[in-house]
């Protein structure tokens, strides 16, 4: 359950943006999830629906994730592909000379707060 | 819904994870204290490979060993069997440890006397990796009975890994594990890895990681 590791730490963040703000109820909170960041958003929501009632400031606190694409980009022939359908082999020219781009992100990206 | 107004973060969940490994490292360094990060999936023998690396070194260093487990006291009991140091830590339903829980472990078993502390982390091939523990070396263990395609369906530890123990080579004929083709697998991840085949069973091949272990420690604590 590393959804649960990453719930808690979501929370720890928004208890210091809180203090920093002077915020007291937390209405929901957005997510950027990559597509290959191996995180489950379903057992993120379950882990939230647990954790969020152990501070008053979350209570009610809705969870929105939104998910972002993976790109990889290879070195070789200088392109760019979708990592999900074709993995570490760049499908253009055969090389696994490639990165990923965008896709392992793990963001807060906004709340909404009073 | 109303009162409620958008406040954008735009923030790494992780990051102040990977700021307070960073900062358990500088620490490690000022206390000279050598944190080794040990993960594998449950039963590729993390804690058989310790008691082994513990009775060769502890004559040369002095170690502790931090056992990190959803539950239970069975691995810090074996590890307290070779007369070295060790805590228990209960994770308490988590799957790995992040660098918060890490400190708070070194805490308890307390390192100014250590030359070397070691983490077994909770025997997992997908959490840990996402999580920097401030350790100053990750290494991993596969063993032979869970096959050679591991490296395909777990290429983030592969990738975050120094060192790489390929387990259980004595019974490499019973199993279709095919060294050279992970060996490839792992290389095409991770070109700077080390890989050494080993049996913690037999001793086999243990004597290079011994050494590897060994030298870096003395790096670290210069």
């Amino acid at each position: 359950m590393h959804e649960l590791g990453i719930i808690i730490h979501v929370a720890k963040s928004l208890d210091a943006v809180a203090k920093e703000n002077h915020l007291t109820r937390i209405g929901s909170v957005t997510l950027e999830i990559g597509e290959v960041s191996g995180i489950v958003p379903e057992y993120l929501t379950d882990c939230w629906s647990y954790y969020r009632k152990k501070n008053p400031l979350t209570t009610e606190a809705e969870l929105r994730i939104e998910t972002l694409p993976a790109t990889t980009y290879c070195e070789a022939c200088k392109k760019t592909y979708p990592t999900v359908a074709h993995g570490k082999q760049c499908p253009h020219c055969g090389s696994f000379g490639t990165y990923l781009l965008a896709g392992n992100e793990c963001n807060i990206k906004e709340i909404e707060a009073c | 819904m109303s009162e409620f107004k958008v406040i954008e973060i735009k923030k790494n969940i992780l990051e102040d994870n990977d700021r307070e490994a960073e900062c358990l490292r500088g620490e490690l360094k000022e206390n000279r204290t050598f944190l080794l990060n040990l993960m594998s999936s449950p039963g590729a023998g993390k804690t058989t490979t310790l008691v082994r690396t513990i009775e060769a070194l502890k004559d040369r260093l002095r170690i502790g060993v931090m056992e990190a487990d959803i539950d239970s006291d069975v691995d810090a009991d074996t590890i307290a069997k070779t007369g070295v140091r060790a805590v228990q830590i209960h994770t308490r339903g988590m799957c790995h440890l992040d660098a918060d829980m890490t400190r708070q472990g070194l805490e308890s078993l307390g390192t100014e006397d250590l030359d070397l502390a070691v983490l077994e982390n909770v025997g997992n091939l997908v959490c840990p990796a996402e999580f920097d523990t401030g350790a100053v070396k990750n290494v991993m263990i596969l063993s032979v009975p869970e096959g050679d395609d591991k490296p395909l369906k777990y290429p983030l530890m592969f990738s975050i890994c120094d060192v790489l123990l390929i387990n259980k080579i004595d019974v490499l004929s019973y199993f279709d594990f095919d060294i050279d083709s992970c060996v490839a697998r792992v290389r095409r991840l991770n070109p700077d890895i080390q890989i050494i085949p080993v049996s913690s069973r037999t001793g086999e091949g243990l004597d290079a990681w011994y050494d590897w272990l060994y030298e870096q420690v003395q790096q670290w604590n210069r």
